[in-house]
């Protein structure tokens, strides 16, 4: 960054205006150049200076006194209580609409946090990716993953192995979704890692197979068996979607 | 309340047309309360203050709004502040300057009359982006919607108003460096 470009930035990087590139890129220049520190410097002073001034003025008595009776003059109590209760039915009344819609129109092709969830989902899927993170235990037997979970978790998650079908299971991890913890498997097509989340589903009937795509990531969910299965992987939908028969046992 | 004869006093800079112009835009606020449309109310109210001092002093002092223009058109209009001694003779010194930097030294000592007076000097733009900034705590994206520019433009003011003070300071120390004595209003 020249010094022409960080005076640009300066004022904004002091005032903690600047975003996260932007302010590394001026403490880098700050750490090289004197004559902009300097600036810097003189800011802070100034700001400090400027503090210690008391340089605000209070509004004179006789102005609050005015303001106060122009507020008082033009909105007399009845007024203000008929202005409310219009505004509040009017709120009431969008509230209830909107109630109406995400009922009624939402749940007929998923139900409403279903986006929530999948973001919750492809967030630790995303995490899990960053290096050392993809699983607490590496094995491509299911005989030692499905073991790993007991006493970890409070419920035993079904693990199976697809190497024969192209989706070598790769390990499991714990993680964390819907406010529960759940049994993360990680699979393997090619080079892209799937994750497979595991958490037991409460009551309510089963869930068809719903799908999103958030950020490059395609997810599956669907709820069978009192379990909840959430899949997030960068893979395509159409090999995700084999993954997702294969562990409902459809082919 | 505070807030908006704050702004209208620095504004038009006398104690007297500011409270009139203050308590003008706050009756008017109220007047038009229908016409908020969400928001923040401060903004909404320091907007409608701004526009009421704007008006008056086109009104009774243009020349404060006519150098207005030139300074924003003009960007090698602040010979003082680039030039100034202390910030380009440490061009090449290696490091830390800061602590005995003469300038930033008159800066943090100069008393509270002399800042006063600096603030009011400044071009009634510089002026009020600082005002904002530093005595109300806005910020730039506040500070944009009540002056109607973009955020960069407020960044742009600001500096040049912080090089403008900071610059009268330091000259004003330097003319006079007895301390004045006079109490702070």
């Amino acid at each position: 960054m020249t010094c022409q470009e960080s005076a640009r930035l300066l004022p904004g990087y002091f005032d903690s205006e600047l975003d996260l590139v932007h302010t590394l890129e001026v403490e880098d220049h700050l750490r090289t150049c004197a004559a902009c520190g300097a600036v810097l410097e003189g800011d802070r002073a100034l700001r400090t200076t400027i503090a210690r001034s008391n340089l605000r003025y209070a509004a004179p008595p006789t102005v609050v006194r005015n303001v106060r009776a122009a507020v008082a003059n033009a909105f007399p109590r009845e007024t203000r209580t008929r202005r409310w209760t219009w505004e509040w039915s009017f709120a009431a009344a969008a509230l209830l609409f909107l109630s109406v819609i995400t009922w009624k129109v939402l749940p007929v092709k998923t139900p409403a946090n279903t986006a929530v969830l999948a973001d919750e989902a492809i967030a630790d899927h995303i995490r899990a990716l960053m290096p050392g993170h993809l699983s607490d235990v590496e094995s491509t037997d299911q005989h030692t993953v499905k073991p790993w979970f007991d006493g970890k978790l409070d419920f035993a998650p079904p693990v199976e192995n697809f190497t024969a079908q192209g989706f070598p299971l790769i390990g499991g991890r714990l993680d964390y979704l819907d406010h529960h913890p759940a049994a993360a498997l990680v699979y393997q097509r090619r080079k892209h890692f799937i994750s497979v989340f595991l958490l037991p589903a409460t009551g309510e009937a089963d869930r068809a197979e719903s799908h999103e795509t958030q950020l490059g990531y395609n997810v599956i969910s669907w709820k069978k068996s009192a379990m909840n299965y959430w899949l997030v992987s960068d893979l395509n939908p159409t090999e995700l979607e084999e993954l997702a028969k294969l562990l409902r046992g459809e082919n | 309340m505070d807030a908006a004869y704050n702004l209208a006093r620095w504004l038009v800079r006398n104690p007297h047309d500011a409270e009139d112009l203050a308590q003008e835009a706050m009756t008017r606020a109220i007047k038009f309360f229908s016409g908020f449309r969400g928001g923040d109310p401060r903004a909404w109210l320091l907007t409608i203050v701004r526009n009421t001092c704007f008006t008056w002093l086109s009104r009774n002092h243009a020349k404060d709004l006519a150098e207005f223009d030139e300074e924003t058109h003009s960007p090698g209009a602040n010979p003082i502040a680039i030039n100034a001694p202390g910030i380009s003779s440490h061009g090449n010194q290696s490091s830390n300057p800061a602590p005995a930097d003469p300038e930033t030294m008159a800066i943090a000592e100069a008393e509270g009359a002399r800042v006063r007076r600096a603030l009011g000097e400044l071009p009634v733009i510089f002026r009020e982006a600082v005002v904002m900034r530093e005595l109300e705590g806005m910020s730039y994206k506040e500070i944009a919607d009540v002056t109607e520019v973009s955020i960069g433009t407020v960044m742009s003011r600001l500096a040049r108003g912080r090089d403008r003070l900071r610059a009268l300071l330091v000259e004003s120390v330097r003319m006079n460096p007895e301390r004045q004595g006079e109490p702070i209003p």
